[in-house]
């Protein structure tokens, strides 16, 4: 049976399957704990009754947080110790391309929605276009975007105003771009294995991602207490949060991600042509950079 | 490398409960899934008899018209997302490493994780049976405002199970993707794969490509219940339709993430009984690819009656036609296969032949379904629910009946019963079509979906469905006495039962043992 043939013309990897873990399951029982938290949390805040969601949510959170840090740390140490192979290097590689890819689509839903809006629903029910009989619903709604007057304002509230692109998110943007940049050094410096510069061009992207969010954080204080744009400010809104929220969301995973890379670079892991972590790391990024680029044009210029 | 064996000693299964719990072995991982799998089956199929029940005849009998739309609600879910994907998965994981020759999934933690997520999910998701205000009562669809403005308190906990349900079949789907592109044996070129990977790889792009969006629109709707967003709320500039076209737009690669992989299953079991090579199988690849692109471009043809463009019901109609042109092909080829060839009908053979058949038929009304303006006649009528369940039930459902038989003696090294095999075969035809074929008829005349109470001149077919529905529910009490029975005491089977079966997994003996393929197999 060939199964069980030596194989002496090309030898083959042994393709490292790891032994029976407890992390996966565990893994399983914080997110269910997570979202059952959430749930219970938003359900009683929705009805205004005190909840222990929030405890709940909480545990779930750092069981999650915690197993995660495990599993990572496994993960890493199997890798020092030489277990991967090659082989499963290929298979780390397209895994975290294909979540990418995931991610990509989870945007680009919420893009759609943007797109839908803009083009077909907000026309239509300002009276325009094929659908324009819609505009009965509201009368003398007339459609503009950004929407700084909702179909029906006494239900959502309308901005006064919504934030420029010109602004701080032009300044973010060549914040990111400029972080992308002094990723691609770090990673050129860790193929020619100059440690010292490996370790100061990956503090810098770090400090750059920490300023992005400090100045993202800025714009939505700006947004909640100075235009009245928020969440429940209409469509405008609820696209401009959701879209820079969950950007925002990946870009702290992302500096996260980076730190352990940093760490772990201090630690002198990694060589020249062996460094996965960072590399995924470094496709995250600019994954959130791309995202960042398709905001600024969508969101904030147009 | 030589060091990796001090964490990699045990060769059997470990014992008891933890073999289960922490398994990295996608034989194991497998048999959860499809265990899972068979009793979601089961409960999603006494939610069906409940349906069933209370349509048996005109009138209020049993249930009250909330917890029947609950009761619909569920069923969909349930038998979507817990009963026919996970099935797939199974299969994918048992199947696809040994007939690819690796050792196991290319990620076998991520793939243990993929699998526990499930039951948490469902458990959650069945638990709102039993809160205040009562399960999600507004269809597998959940068309927003019904979902959203009208929806009961249980809806976050629905969101919630959908996505952590999602992140598993990302997961999982991720685990496939890699398993396929890296972990063939040397030897096993593209061509020469078998169609069951081929399909379950392209399964694996849409899965990857449409699960993020699902999760996007439950996002959605969960700000806004609970944060007071727009998206799906005219009020506030957004728009219901926007969820239709969201939801759709996952929802029609959906249906081809549950029949894709029945391609597979079929396109190895009619070439064994056949006793010859598949017909075609270079357009069987490109059949299913074209497919699978197609499907992105199709999801509007659920909405010709909402209010879209005609320039939309145009393109959505032409589009979903070109559908037909691919899977004829696929037709044309499983009955060229059997042309001329020396054929015998054991379990998974029939159950394949009548998957050929029978899904043909609801593939037939599906292409009805796309004509635009009939559409408005059909629209949310039973044929709709004779369409779709022509395809999933004798479609789906029996390509997971047949791959059961088909694999079964490999997966537990033991031989079903054929003549019992046999009879549960032709219960289950009968069943399914006495269930379903009247539902074309009522649903012509106008018959709704969805309601639990209709005039009484729909009452003469609803009645015949409904004891072709008990009839069907019942014979599957005898699938499960089946698996039981091949597995306490079934013959003995060789390691290849099958005299005209072909593929890796034949040359690895049955019961296949824990760890197969370590060093890869050279492919010829
Ligand atoms: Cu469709």
């Amino acid at each position: 049976m060939s199964a069980t043939q030596e194989h002496h013309t090309h030898p083959h990897e042994h393709y490292f399957v790891p032994a029976k873990s407890r992390l996966p399951i565990l893994t399983a029982f914080a997110m269910f704990v997570l979202v059952f938290g959430s749930a219970r949390l938003f359900v009683d805040m929705s009805q205004n009754k005190n909840s222990i969601g929030e405890w709940i949510l909480l545990a779930g959170f750092l069981m999650l947080a915690w197993v995660l840090y495990v599993w990572f740390a496994h993960i890493i140490k199997e890798n020092q110790a030489g277990l991967a192979g090659p082989q499963l290097n290929r298979s780390y590689v397209w895994g975290m391309g294909w979540f990418i890819f995931s991610e990509v689509m989870f945007f680009a839903a919420f893009f759609g929605a943007l797109f839908y809006v803009r083009t077909f629903a907000g026309p239509w029910i300002g009276g325009e276009g094929a659908k324009g009989a819609t505009n009965m619903l509201y009368e003398g709604f007339k459609y503009s975007w950004p929407m700084l007057s909702n179909p029906d304002n006494s239900q959502f509230t309308p901005p006064q105003g919504v934030i420029h692109g010109m602004g701080l998110p032009a300044l973010n943007t060549l914040i990111l771009i400029a972080s992308s940049f002094t990723l691609t050094m770090a990673h050129f410096s860790l193929r020619l294995n100059e440690r010292p510069q490996l370790v100061r061009w990956m503090l810098l992207t770090v400090a750059l991602g920490i300023v992005f969010l400090m100045l993202q954080i800025t714009e939505y204080y700006e947004a909640y207490n100075h235009l009245g744009l928020t969440l429940a400010s209409g469509i405008y809104g609820s696209t401009f949060f959701m879209l820079t929220g969950f950007h925002g969301a990946h870009v702290t995973i992302g500096t996260l991600m980076l730190i352990v890379q940093l760490l772990r670079c201090q630690q002198g892991h990694f060589t020249e042509h062996d460094h996965f972590g960072f590399e995924a790391s470094a496709w995250y990024w600019h994954f959130v950079d791309v995202v960042w680029i398709c905001l600024f044009v969508f969101v904030y210029l147009l | 490398m030589t060091t990796l064996d001090h964490d990699h000693s045990d060769h059997g299964p470990a014992k008891g409960l933890s073999r289960w719990l922490f398994s990295t072995n996608h034989k194991d991982i497998g048999t959860l899934y499809l265990w899972f799998s068979l009793s979601m089956f089961f409960l999603g199929g006494l939610f069906a008899m409940v349906i069933r029940a209370e349509l048996f005849q005109p009138g209020l009998q049993l249930v009250q018209p909330e917890f029947f739309n609950q009761m619909t609600t569920m069923h969909g879910l349930i038998m979507v997302f817990g009963a026919v994907m996970p099935a797939f998965v199974g299969l994918a994981n048992w199947m696809i490493p040994l007939m690819i020759g690796a050792p196991d999934m290319a990620l076998p933690r991520m793939n243990n994780l993929s699998f526990w997520i499930l039951p948490f999910a469902f458990a959650m998701l069945v638990s709102t049976l039993f809160m205040e205000g009562g399960a999600p009562d507004f269809g597998w669809t959940f068309y927003a405002p019904l979902s959203t403005t009208y929806a009961p308190p249980s809806v976050t906990f629905f969101i919630f199970a959908v996505h952590i349900m999602g992140a598993s079949s990302i997961m999982g789907a991720i685990n496939v993707i890699a398993t396929i592109l890296n972990m063939r044996a040397p030897g096993m070129t593209w061509m020469k794969m078998p169609l069951f990977v081929w399909t379950w790889l392209i399964t694996a792009f849409l899965l990857i490509a449409v699960m993020p969006v699902l999760a996007g629109v439950v996002t959605m709707m969960l700000m806004d219940i609970h944060f007071g967003t727009s998206f799906f709320s005219a009020a506030g500039g957004g728009s219901p339709l926007l969820f239709q076209h969201l939801f759709w737009f996952f929802g029609h690669p959906e249906v081809y993430i549950m029949i894709l992989p029945a391609f597979g299953v079929v396109s190895a079991i009619i070439p064994a009984f056949a006793r010859k090579k598949l017909f075609g199988y270079h357009s069987m690849v490109w059949a299913t690819a074209s497919i699978a692109v197609l499907s992105f471009i199709v999801w509007a043809h659920h909405m010709f009656t909402v209010g879209i463009p005609f320039a939309g019901e145009l393109f959505f109609m032409a589009s979903t036609m070109l559908i037909a042109v691919p899977t004829g092909v696929k037709v044309f080829n499983w009955v060229a296969t059997m042309f001329h060839g020396s054929m015998t009908f054991e379990t998974p053979m029939l159950f394949a032949i009548a998957f050929v058949v029978l899904f043909t038929i609801g593939g037939f009304s599906g292409l009805m379904l796309a004509v635009a303006p009939a559409d408005f006649q059909y629209h949310d009528t039973y044929f709709v629910v004779a369409h779709f369940h022509y395809v999933l039930v004798p479609g789906a459902v029996f390509s997971i009946i047949a791959a059961t038989y088909y694999w079964l003696p490999k997966w537990c090294g033991r031989m079903y019963n054929e003549t019992l095999g046999k009879t549960h075969f032709w219960l289950s035809f009968i069943g399914v079509n006495v269930t379903f074929f009247p539902q074309h008829f009522i649903g012509l005349a106008g018959m709704p979906r969805r309601i639990p109470d209709y005039a009484v001149q729909f009452a003469d077919f609803n009645m015949v469905s409904s004891i072709g529905a008990f009839f069907f529910g019942s014979s599957q009490l005898l699938f499960l006495f089946i698996i039981i029975h091949t597995i306490v005491a079934g013959k003995k089977a060789e390691a290849k039962p099958w005299e005209g079966a072909e593929g890796l997994e034949w040359t690895v003996p049955s019961p296949a043992p824990h760890h197969t393929f370590e060093t890869p197999p050279d492919v010829k």
